[in-house]
């Protein structure tokens, strides 16, 4: 079985994984990581959300080979142990979850947006295509706003 | 019990039980050698409502007995019901016999644990109860009833606790226990001692009559109830750490997935997995009832697996049935109307509401790990008791010997009544020996999952010199599957199948205007089908019917749609949430063509909403611009999670009446995952929703479900005033 390293959250990780082995099952099944969720497996929910070299991806279409050599940051790794992102902090502040379940995808996706642009308007919110069926669809306008403005 | 004479009848003992200022709760200590204190209830149930008149409609069964009180009853009826624990290391425990799911049930009664024991909200802990048997339906989540149902006794056994807490302070300082106060988990003396309940509760536990009075407090001492509060598992969600069936650690637990029929409910015939077991990782290949389970090492070897297995399917139980044969069968199953007397004009309207799944985030998923003689599982459900006994029937096992964790859910919308996975996971785990954890995938969720049902509507309302006379709904609906949970709850007070449905419309409907006659009823069409009641249940499609006929009796009489139900509404409070959005929306602002304003309300569960959104018609699919909802929901227990069920259910409305439902086409679901479902993402949501709560006093009121058909009503009459079309079949695009 293929070998590939790549640093996850900070730290340098060798794993043992099947070449077309999706990164979503790498993380969750291989090496413990359950941040990262299945929501549907083809790339439309965004459940499972997560940074490559600081950019948005969807880790069920990704695999190791992929991310070899790159820097994967999962939920559990956007802020430092204990610690908060000022994007997990506005959604705090917001009270914006409520079953949580597309919530790291949601504040993975929003922290990239914030990361590429300081103070994004409406219109790039709205590109954000992350599903949340609870609809906290307001709330997260909101916090992203708010984290904006505290960056 | 006996059963009821007619479907329309309420429980016996609930009418005999007297007005809900009746109803008390008995506390006891629990041996045990720190403070635990459990209530059961006596006393009674319901207080009929007043109506005021314009053409007067008499009481609906809504009105005397609703849904939530049958779970009201329900829980009440269920003996040591809630346990309250102090811990020595200071932590207040109490074991909540519900599901959270997102709706914000945990944050709820830590709130309230907190406020009526004095302690701080973060020493105050609820996990959810694992299934207990002698629960039963009592620890059913749904109807929008965990706060009603158990406002009551979880005050009490936190008041119970705390003068028993104060009781041992007391004896410990030999102080008058009168003097004594609690706040911060500690009681604490005039001389300014303290001492934490962590280390009262042995000597409280040994208390057999407090010093102090027990009772709640008076709402004037609230700190926490009515304060907006961030939920308390907050900070677990927005950390990743948040634990979901799939990520719960069970040793050795295989990924397992299961290979579904073609078309509906179908059966294996034959298979042959030979060629999937030479795959890598493949543990065990398992036939179901359901279709044949694929266990392995991982998720990822197991779906690859998944496809090597060849199966021979044999029919399922809609084969060849399509939406168009199912529209045909329901239009014959509608009552006739009553025809219009001479001298009166009507207003006359159709509708028909597509199958829509519920689409939780988190597909359907559950662990178990089935040994010799027990097993142990894991699953979000809102039906445990169920839960647990299906899955004993399934492996050979009594109920006791079923442990059956409730962990927390990744939304339900009224899917995790039942429990399917947990049943399938159960099955493999004896058949292989193994503990598995059990995903359906996606496109199994969307095919083989529960759905809302399709519906039929035929509305009439007759008028004469500006006046409604009459108004008649006559309906049907594919069955609704209610044998579970609530609707377990309401065979439990005497409601019999087949009329379970019939029971469950006549509860949980009644027409806020005075429209003179009114008339509802409801036939379902039988259909071996899956489904569940989704949020707000028959009220989603029903009483969305009602006010879009609303708006266009309005227009028949040349009333503007506020005014109009301003005139009919029954009572002040709807008029109070009418109001409140029609000043805070500006309501008959003047819009550009192609934009408009709607508004709806519904009042359900002893609580009322009004919704008012604006729309833009003018570009390639229309947008809900702007949102304002206004709710009376009585007592506020955590205003930020009442708001956040209100947007949650605008949501819904916007995504049912303009976005999403599900097509059956030859016996089969054609959606496969939210690329063709197309529930609404941020770009169909408003750029501003408010929520104002309105009202607040006396006992809380239900809102999980309420506001869905306020906000399906308001968007499809915006839709209608702004296109000057009559939306009459949903999702408009379907």
């Amino acid at each position: 079985m293929p070998s590939y390293a790549f640093k996850l959250n900070g730290k340098n990780i060798r794993v043992d994984a099947p070449a077309d082995m999706p990164l979503l099952w790498v993380l969750r099944d291989l090496l413990g990581v359950t941040g990262p969720k299945y929501g549907c497996g083809v790339g439309v929910c965004r459940a499972c959300t997560c940074h490559v070299n600081g950019s948005a991806v969807q880790v069920c279409m990704l695999t190791a080979a992929d991310v070899v050599g790159k820097s994967v940051t999962t939920i559990e790794g956007l802020a430092p142990q204990g610690g908060l992102h000022p994007v997990q902090q506005a959604w705090l502040d917001e009270d914006v979850a409520q079953c949580g379940f597309c919530q790291p995808g949601q504040i993975m996706q929003a922290a990239a947006l914030l990361k590429s642009k300081r103070n994004p308007s409406d219109a790039d919110i709205d590109g954000i295509v992350n599903v949340c069926r609870c609809g906290t669809y307001c709330r997260i306008r909101k916090a992203i706003k708010r984290a904006a403005s505290t960056m | 019990m006996p059963a009821p004479a007619s479907q329309d009848a309420v429980p016996p003992d609930a009418m005999a039980a007297g007005p809900l200022t009746r109803r008390r709760f008995l506390t006891y200590v629990v041996a045990a050698p720190v403070l635990t204190v459990a209530a059961s209830s006596v006393g009674g149930l319901i207080a009929p409502g007043k109506a005021h008149a314009v053409v007067p409609s008499p009481p609906q069964p809504e009105n005397l007995l609703d849904l939530g009180d049958v779970m009201v009853a329900a829980t009440k009826q269920a003996e040591h019901l809630l346990v309250l624990e102090v811990t020595t290391d200071n932590r207040v425990v109490f074991r909540l016999p519900r599901a959270e799911v997102g709706q914000g049930v945990t944050t709820a009664f830590a709130m309230v644990v907190a406020d009526e024991i004095d302690a701080r909200l973060g020493d105050v802990d609820i996990p959810l109860e694992d299934a207990r048997q002698d629960l039963g339906t009592a620890q059913s989540t749904g109807g929008s009833s965990s706060v009603r149902s158990l406002w009551d006794p979880v005050r009490s056994v936190a008041a119970d606790a705390r003068a028993r807490l104060i009781t041992a302070a007391a004896e410990r300082w030999d102080l008058p226990a009168r003097d004594l106060t609690t706040r911060n988990t500690a009681v604490w003396a005039p001389d300014g001692r303290s001492a934490t309940y962590g280390s009262l509760t042995e000597a409280a536990a040994k208390v057999s009559v407090p010093a102090v009075s027990s009772n709640p407090k008076s709402s004037s001492e609230y700190r926490l109830i009515g304060t907006a509060t961030t939920r308390i598992d907050a900070r677990s969600i927005v950390t990743g750490s948040a634990k979901y069936a799939l990520d719960v650690d069970v040793p050795g637990a295989l990924p397992t997935v299961v290979v579904r029929p073609p078309t509906l409910k179908g059966k294996v015939k034959s298979y042959d997995a030979s060629a999937a077991l030479k795959l890598p990782g493949v543990v065990a290949v398992t036939e179901l009832p359901s279709g044949v389970a694929v266990s392995a090492k991982t998720f990822d070897q197991a779906l690859k697996a998944k496809s090597a297995v060849k199966v021979t399917w044999g029919s399922g139980t809609v084969d060849g049935v399509s939406d168009a044969d199912i529209k045909a069968r329901l239009a014959a199953a509608i009552q006739p109307m009553t025809p219009a007397p001479p001298l009166t004009q009507r207003v006359d309207a159709n509708f028909s509401f597509a199958f829509v799944n519920h689409a939780p985030m988190e597909v359907g998923s559950a662990v178990a790990d089935v040994q010799s003689g027990s097993a142990e599982i894991w699953v979000a459900s809102k039906s445990p008791t169920g839960a647990q006994s299906a899955v004993a029937d399934a492996i050979g096992l009594s109920a006791d010997d079923v442990t059956l964790h409730v962990v927390r859910g990744g939304g339900s919308f009224g899917r995790r009544i039942y429990y399917e996975p947990a049943v399938e996971a159960a099955r493999v785990s004896k058949a292989i020996g193994k503990p598995v954890k059990l995903m359906w995938t996606r496109n199994d969720d969307m095919r083989h999952g529960r759905v809302r049902p399709r519906s039929q509507h035929q509305l009439r309302a007759v008028h004469a010199g500006g006046e409604v006379l009459s108004y008649e709904h006559r309906s049907s609906c594919v069955e609704l599957d209610l044998g579970s949970g609530t609707g377990q709850a309401l065979v439990d007070a005497g409601y019999v199948n087949p009329t379970i449905g019939a029971a469950f419309f006549n509860l949980s409907q009644s027409c806020p205007y005075n429209f003179g006659v009114v008339t509802e009823s409801l036939n379902e069409v039988s259909y071996d089908m899956p489904t569940a009641a989704w949020r707000s249940v028959y009220s989603a499609q029903a009483r969305t019917a009602e006010e879009i006929l609303v708006d266009e009796i309005a227009k028949a009489l040349g009333t503007d749609p506020v005014a109009m139900r301003r005139k009919f509404l029954k009572t002040p409070d709807a008029r109070a949430v009418l109001d409140k959005v029609a000043t805070e929306g500006k309501w008959g602002r003047s819009m550009s063509s192609g934009t408009a304003q709607g508004v709806a309300l519904h009042g359900e569960y002893r609580s009322i909403a009004a919704c008012l959104v604006e729309i833009n018609c003018t570009g390639n699919k229309p947008r809900v611009t702007k949102a304002v909802m206004a709710l009376d929901v009585g007592r506020q227990v955590n205003p930020s999670g009442l708001k956040a069920q209100a947007m949650g259910s605008l949501i819904d409305g916007i995504s049912t009446v303009l976005l999403v439902g599900n097509h059956l086409d030859e016996g089969a679901f054609r959606e496969g995952s939210y690329s063709d479902f197309k529930y609404a993402r941020q770009a169909d949501a408003p750029l501003t929703c408010d929520v104002h709560l309105v009202g607040g006093s006396g006992k809380p009121g239900g809102v999980g479900e309420l506001c869905v058909p306020a906000a399906a009503g308001a968007v499809a009459n915006a839709y209608a005033r702004a296109t000057g079309d009559k939306p009459r079949t949903f999702p408009i695009n379907f």
